[in-house]
């Protein structure tokens, strides 16, 4: 039974933000109890330190074998079209010494319009749109681009605590150069109401780091009587692999 | 600027397990190994809604250069597959050991854990068993306290390796940070 209130989830969020003010840390902190679930599922003991080796200074290699084109078009799996506002997301992939992550495999998922995922586990009494199954794939192009056209999902809620709301959002999975760049993370969109009060958002408590994860609404990708469009760009760890190796 | 890591979240089961993502080589090949487990979490309890990523040499030790990982021809080693735990907690992958890729390092499978609860990704390697003086003259095996080391290390059984993840608690599992993630 969930008991716990905004106000006591939204007090424990403010607490963690003050006492990492500062610190910069730009990832989540894996030790984030405003986040039920985390409780018994972060390591409590420190990360080990360690050198990439040579497995690791490669990442899985993905080809058109794998992925066909139309696996990037959401809104194409089904008979007819999805309910909700039609809408691009593109963006460029690249690792943190701004070299392209080429040819390399994005996934997304995400929910409906109406905020509900075709998994069988999500509950939320909101319909699911026969048209929409609401996971995709794609490849980076030689300059790290990726592009997926998608209806935009909406917000729903879950159990964290009484009335808990997600932001909308559309997950992404990502791989780089290489093994040490993988990321699994999540796309937000400019303006939610609901940022200041999801403790998944703001398990990462450096504000500037978190707004990373914000889309840019881009009218130059928007297409007349047709498509809204947004622009993120997804910027992985550094490669520990030198040129050479690469050569 | 780096971008953050979410949780991969309870809901994406429909979207990255794929048909064939955890048999890196078919069952019953001659020279197959079963590499397989459970996720805990830190009550002891199973985690039935994690996913782990592995990505190893081939036997030979070479680094797989190709793709087909996500639709499997049958013959090709991709070196790389993908598993959902199931309602126990427990997960499967059919692989080959990978053989040694540098000198002086033990080989390991490279693994990536993710699950609903995690908000960050986790990095851990599962090491096939070794004598003493295999791990003596790893240097990074060798710099580890030797009760925590134990936890990277898979144990046999009769069809190949038991990897156990523990997520949290008194044997919790060794997870790695790697220079530029800004992780302590």
């Amino acid at each position: 039974m969930v008991t716990d209130t905004q106000a006591e989830i939204s007090a424990e969020i403010a607490k963690l933000e003050a006492a990492d003010a500062g610190t910069g840390v730009p990832q989540p902190r894996r030790d984030y109890p405003p986040y039920r679930s985390s409780l018994l599922r972060h390591p409590t003991k420190s990360m080990v330190h360690a050198d990439p080796e040579t497995i690791e200074l490669w990442a899985p290699c993905f080809g058109h074998q794998d992925v066909a084109a139309a696996e990037a078009d959401l809104t194409i799996q089904h008979a007819g079209e999805p309910i909700g506002e039609r809408m691009v997301v593109t963006g460029r992939i690249t690792d943190g010494d701004g070299r392209p992550v080429a040819h390399q495999l994005v996934e997304i998922w995400q929910a409906n319009a109406g905020g509900r995922y075709v998994h069988k586990r999500d509950q939320h009494p909101a319909p699911l749109d026969p048209n929409f199954t609401g996971a995709g794939r794609c490849l980076t192009d030689a300059d790290g681009n990726y592009r997926f056209q998608t209806i935009k999902p909406g917000p729903y809620p879950w159990r964290n605590h009484l009335n808990a709301w997600r932001p909308a959002h559309i997950h992404f999975s990502l791989f780089g150069t290489d093994f040490t760049q993988r990321l699994v993370t999540q796309m937000y969109f400019p303006g939610d109401p609901l940022f200041p009060l999801d403790p998944i958002y703001q398990s990462i408590t450096d504000a500037k780091a978190r707004e990373r994860l914000i889309a840019t609404y881009d009218h130059d990708l928007t297409s007349p009587e047709w498509s809204t469009g947004y622009r993120w760009d997804i910027v992985l760890t550094g490669g520990h692999r030198t040129p050479e190796v690469d050569a | 600027m780096t971008t953050p890591g979410q949780t991969v979240g309870p809901f994406f089961h429909y979207a990255l397990p794929f048909d064939g993502g955890q048999d890196l080589v078919a069952p019953g090949r001659p020279d197959a190994i079963r590499l397989h487990g459970h996720v805990y979490d830190g009550h002891g309890d199973p985690v039935p809604d994690a996913l782990l990523e592995i990505w190893q040499a081939d036997a030979d030790g070479r680094v797989p250069r190709t793709g087909g990982s996500l639709r499997r021809d049958g013959w090709t080693f991709t070196g790389w597959g993908r598993a959902a735990t199931d309602a126990t907690g427990h997960y499967t992958f059919t692989t080959v050991r990978p053989g040694p890729t540098e000198a002086g390092r033990l080989p390991f499978f490279a693994i990536v854990v993710l699950a609903r609860g995690l908000t960050h990704r986790l990095f851990t390697r599962a090491y096939p068993p070794a004598d003493a003086s295999g791990i003596a003259a790893d240097p990074f095996l060798a710099g580890l306290d030797a009760r925590r080391r134990e936890t990277l290390f898979a144990t046999p059984d009769a069809h190949g390796l038991v990897f156990d993840v523990r997520l949290q608690g008194e044997n919790e599992t060794v997870f790695l940070t790697f220079p530029g993630h800004g992780e302590s």
